[in-house]
Formats: structure tokens, sequence, C-alpha cells
């Protein structure tokens, strides 16, 4: 069967988004393999002079880029830094991510929606990463956006889904793919994240701060796509207060009385 | 002439493509800005900088 991750009129097979920092230049490639990986991420910086090794001499061919704008405050810096990502070559598509809260890097969805109507203006595939909320949601969406991306737990924090019920809400007002990046630190909660009806999960710290990297990024490959398939096959009712037995309630090895 | 933060004296002007050459920085693998707007790469190797200029160069690395 056909399940393909539709973003902008791209189609990926695989759903799951792998965030590429804090990985060794050597680890990255092993990781994407491990993950089944086809949309990385990557940043923009200042370039080091020297000629040093260059993260995308280590990224499998065939993968697509996807720029973030970390480091924007606002939708200026993050406009630039975009068209920056779009010169260096990789595509048309970006991530924006513009936050002014150095403790929590929370996203700031005022500046956010304001970058992705621009953006998206400009012809780009544009994904916006932000705080679940639905009125938020809705003008990212009227204003160009291909996907939205609604954090799970604060950045690197490895908290998982908190923000469960609102991603909920999410998947079922709004007409685009769901994608909850940040805060996933477990393959259950990504797992749980698909179950729910997400139409991909990024992680990056709970795979690079892994014990081992390369199975931990195998796990999670595995998570995604067992979550995919148990919300295509429409999970199970909920008894709230009985048990219902699996077994059949006749036949047993005694006479009835 | 600043080129990412850093003061550098020009002795006469220079293009793009050769400031990318002293520099040791990949054509390839860079983006530059000039005053704030985009060179194209093709324009590296015409357009000629001088020391009120303000140089940007930047590169992909590791993100999430």
């Amino acid at each position: 069967m056909s399940d393909e991750l539709d973003i902008g009129g791209k189609k990926f097979n695989s759903r799951f988004i792998l965030g590429s920092g804090k990985f060794s230049l050597e680890m990255t490639k092993a990781v994407m393999e491990n993950g089944g990986v086809e949309i990385a991420t990557l940043a923009v910086r200042r370039a080091n002079a020297g000629g040093e090794e260059n993260i995308l001499d280590y990224i499998p061919k065939g993968l697509t880029l996807l720029p973030n704008t970390s480091g924007a405050r606002n939708a200026e810096e993050a406009v630039r830094i975009a068209m920056l990502a779009r010169e260096l070559g990789c595509g048309d598509m970006v991530k924006i991510e513009i936050i002014k809260d150095s403790r929590y890097l929370l996203p700031d969805n005022c500046e956010t929606i304001k970058a992705t109507k621009i953006l998206a203006d400009e012809g780009f595939i544009v994904m916006p990463y932000m705080m679940p909320d639905l009125s938020a949601a809705r003008s990212m969406a009227n204003a160009g956006a291909s996907a939205i991306m609604p954090l799970g737990a604060p950045i690197g924090s490895n908290k998982g889904l908190l923000t469960r019920d609102f991603i909920k809400i999410m998947i079922d007002e709004i007409d685009l793919p769901v994608i909850v990046d940040a805060g996933i630190g477990r393959p259950s909660q990504a797992c749980e994240a698909m179950e729910m009806g997400c139409a991909a999960v990024m992680a990056n710290t709970a795979i690079a701060t892994a014990g081992n990297i390369p199975m931990m990024a195998k796990a999670f490959k595995l998570a995604i796509e067992a979550g995919r398939m148990a919300f295509i096959s429409k999970p199970g009712r909920i008894l709230r207060n009985r048990g219902e037995a699996s077994s059949p309630l006749t036949g047993f090895l005694e006479d009835s009385k | 002439m600043k080129v990412n933060g850093e003061h550098l004296e020009l002795v006469s002007p220079m293009t793009i493509e050769v400031l990318i050459l002293k520099k040791g920085y990949r054509q390839d693998r860079v983006a530059v800005e000039l005053n704030g707007r985009i060179v194209p790469r093709s324009e590296y190797g015409v357009v000629l900088l001088s020391n009120s200029d303000s140089v940007e160069i930047v590169g992909f690395v590791g993100g999430g």
C-alpha cells in the first residue's frame, strides 16, 4: 500500500525527519541511514574559513534538505536566513524557527505567521515550528504553510508529548500535515504521536544524546513506522469500566451446572 | 571592509571570488551577502569589494 507523506507536493516514504545538530560528521551519515531518513534539517551559520569539512559532504545523496531559520528572533531575520539558505542551493523548503526566549526556546507564533506569509509568497515550501495554538495554526495555514510543526516539549528536553491534547486539536482541525517537532525523547513518544495521527515526527537530541546513537536512530524509525501503521489500522475501542473476555465464554472443561 | 564581523583592510579592490579563494572557502558551499543583499554565485567574479563594504559568508551546519 502506498502511504506517502506529501509536503507541498513533495512526496516522501519516510516519516522520520532528522535534525542534524549535535552529531559528529561521521555519525550524521550512519544516523540518516539507520533511521531511513529522507528529510534532514540544517542550520545556516557564518562559514568557517579555511576549507573545513562540510556537512553536505556527509549527507547521503537523494536526501531532502530542510534548512531552518534558527538564530532568527523576528520575521525579518527568518526571511533573511531563508533567502541565504535557498541561495546555498538545496531547494526551496524551509523550517521557520523564530525564538526570542533563550531559556525555554519557545517559538514566537506572531512573528512566525508573518514570516510564513512572506516566504510562502516568495515560493518557499514553508514549515513553521510553532506553539500548538489553534488560531495561530489557522493563520499559518492561511498564510500558505505547507505543514505545521508544533512542539511536544521544549527543544532538546527529551520530555516527550507534553502538549499531547493540543497537538490532537491541530490534527483534527488543520488540513495540513502536522509534524511534532521538538521535545520528543523516546521512540515510544514518537510512536504515540504517529498513532494520534501526526504526519511525521522530527527528532534530533533524542538520538544525539542516546548511548548507542545509530541503534537509537533505528529504534525511532521502527517506532514511527509502527505508530503510522497503528493510525491507519484505526486503534480499537476502550472500555471505560469493565473487561471483555478475549477467549470464548463457551466450551469450558466442566459441565455447566 | 568587514567579513563575517571581522575587519579586513583592502589595499586594492577585490572580487568576491578572490576573497572566497583567499579565505579558503569552497565556492559551492557558501552563500554571500554584500551590505545586506544576496549576491548570486554567477556574479562572484565581477562584483568588486571596497573598504566600506560589509560581507557575510554563510554555509550549512548541522542543526535541528
